[in-house]
């Protein structure tokens, strides 16, 4: 079978990021940019589907500016055996993406679609969901572990009483949680490779994709602040800190 | 004027306190009607529970025997129906709501807001990005239905004493079958759930093992406290994955919450930045936690805990 990963590119998780004076946006000039953590988790559970025989094709996917290129060959390395390369210059919001996405399924024909359960950047906790919806496919989220096999998933997901674990039938949506698995490291001779893998490039424009009924952001800012706290010395400082607050 | 639609969130015949959370988000766009959803194989005692909360209309109680477990793809054609006729959906943004509600935005075709922490009016809303490192006004067109997630840590739960009619309500939707439900393994505890505790107790990576954790539930037995962890502690396997508190776990707003041997990574301060007041205990003074935390202590937890247990 083949599985079709969402590869997003975003401010890399320990960027401390930073709102703009004039709250038009966050600085992302010269910020470091990695892959989504979910969506790692996400490839390397494909490839691991594919080290154990179940399936047969890997393909990352990312929608995004020309400059992506080079993450999609970070993808290509860790394994992908192809990637798609939807070029657009615009933030595209996770039902354009749902949509966008759903256009690449009917083309390629996946019985699995992985994506992580969040983008870091937006944490939205929407595309995978809505691709699943569009497509009238079964879908299984937070996925904390997946067993495949041709015709079927059995999945465990983290939610929030527990795990709780869904059969689905394939075709179907799994986004990853952080304990689906632990990605791997890319190797220096795998980047060499990855540079003569397939790598098809398409113009948002071309897919034919209805935009639309989006959300306006008007306004950044920063969270509010919270009062500069004070140190105690022991714990019975500690319990009478507790005590002028009513909470001992 | 808004006609809010709420979809409840329930286990076992109870109703989940997230849905009285949302019901104080409805609350907040003026002149709202708010109805509450009920979706279940026998939606009657839960139902009940909604009915009595303050600021409810109308409750609709929809029984399907194909309801019996919250299955997102069942569950979204049916609340895509009961929307009509409504302004705004709106589901906690619990995993229940976040699994649930992108369907529903999809079937109407709108976009989703997530996470409302803040009602500007009844189409502007403020929400978080980058792990709550900056807040967002967006917009929602005006010419849809609002489907949205509540930040359930952002809003009170709505009080009771309401006495709101309950409505047996039928709804024709095609409803898929290539989902089975096979079990869900539930975290058993006495202790007071994370998301409503007025009091958590947290553990970091620097508890070292399962067993030590121990003098983290003996001191919130004694502050009838609920206990969390950062995801080191539930990686590293000292505690199940459910106590996981941070971008990527649950966001809470206790009244007091103790982090204690938690060095406080971006993504557990995104989890904790609406409490009350926070407590750092850590023997590292320069951790990050002592930059939000209320009051510091620094020193080893495993002389402190003991001994802060027994000073309370």
């Amino acid at each position: 079978m083949k599985i079709l990963v969402g590869y997003k590119r975003v401010v890399d998780y320990n960027v401390r990021i930073q709102v703009k004076p004039d709250g038009s946006g966050v600085v992302t000039d010269g910020v470091k940019l990695s892959a989504n953590p979910f969506d790692d988790i996400a490839l390397e559970e494909a490839l691991r589907l594919r080290d154990k025989g179940i399936a047969t094709e890997v393909v990352v996917v990312t929608l995004g500016p020309a400059d992506c290129q080079a993450h999609l060959r970070n993808g290509l390395a860790m394994g992908a055996n192809r990637a798609i390369h939807v070029v657009t210059d615009q933030p595209v919001q996770p039902l354009t993406a749902a949509r966008a996405l759903l256009k690449l399924v009917e083309k390629e024909e996946p019985q699995i679609v992985l994506l992580g359960k969040q983008a870091i950047d937006d944490d939205a906790n929407q595309t995978g969901q809505m691709l699943a919806t569009l497509w009238g496919r079964p879908q299984a989220t937070f996925a904390s572990k997946v067993d495949a096999t041709d015709s079927t998933a059995l999945v465990i997901r983290e939610v929030d009483a527990g795990l709780e674990t869904l059969e689905v039938q394939l075709p179907a949506v799994i986004t990853t949680d952080l304990r689906l698995n632990e990605p791997r490291f890319i190797k220096l001779p795998d980047i060499m490779k990855a540079k003569s893998k397939p790598m098809e490039t398409i113009n948002f424009a071309d897919l034919g994709v209805e935009d639309g009924n989006h959300l306006k952001t008007s306004t950044y800012a920063p969270p509010a602040k919270r009062s500069r706290g004070v140190m105690v010395k022991d714990v019975a400082e500690l319990v009478s800190a507790l005590k002028a607050k009513g909470l001992a | 004027m808004s006609k809010i639609l709420i979809v409840a969130e329930h286990l076992d015949g109870k109703l989940n306190p997230s849905t009285a959370r949302c019901v104080s988000c409805a609350q907040a766009i003026d002149g709202a009607e708010i109805h509450v959803a009920v979706l279940s194989d026998s939606p009657d005692a839960v139902a009940a529970e909604a009915a009595k909360i303050d600021g409810v209309a109308k409750v609709l109680a929809v029984a399907n025997a194909a309801n019996a477990h919250p299955v997102a793809q069942v569950l979204a054609p049916q609340v895509a129906k009961l929307a009509e006729g409504y302004s705004h959906v709106f589901g906690p943004s619990t995993t229940f709501g976040k699994d649930l509600m992108p369907c529903v935005a999809a079937l109407l075709g709108v976009a989703q807001v997530s996470d409302i922490m803040a009602v500007e009016s009844s189409h502007v809303f403020k929400r978080p990005i980058y792990a709550g490192n900056a807040i967002i006004t967006v917009e929602a067109p005006s010419s849809m239905t609002v489907v949205a997630t509540v930040r359930t840590a952002s809003w009170p739960q709505a009080g009771e004493g309401g006495s709101a009619s309950v409505e047996p309500t039928s709804v024709t939707a095609t409803l898929p079958e290539h989902t089975r439900f096979v079990e869900l393994k539930q975290g058993k505890s006495d202790r007071p759930d994370l998301q409503g505790a007025a009091k958590v107790i947290s553990g970091g990576r620097a508890m070292g093992s399962p067993d030590a954790f121990k003098i983290i539930y003996s001191l919130a037995d004694k502050m009838g406290a609920a206990v969390g962890a950062s995801r080191a502690a539930v990686d590293a396997g000292y505690v199940p994955n459910e106590l996981q508190v941070g971008q990527t776990g649950k966001i809470i707003a206790p009244d007091l919450y103790v982090a204690i041997g938690i060095s406080g990574a971006i993504q557990h301060l995104t989890g904790i930045k609406d409490a009350g007041t926070i407590v750092a205990i850590n023997k590292d003074p320069e951790a990050p936690i002592f930059e939000i935390a209320d009051i510091g202590l620094v020193g080893d937890l495993f002389q402190i805990v003991p001994e802060l247990e027994k000073a309370l």
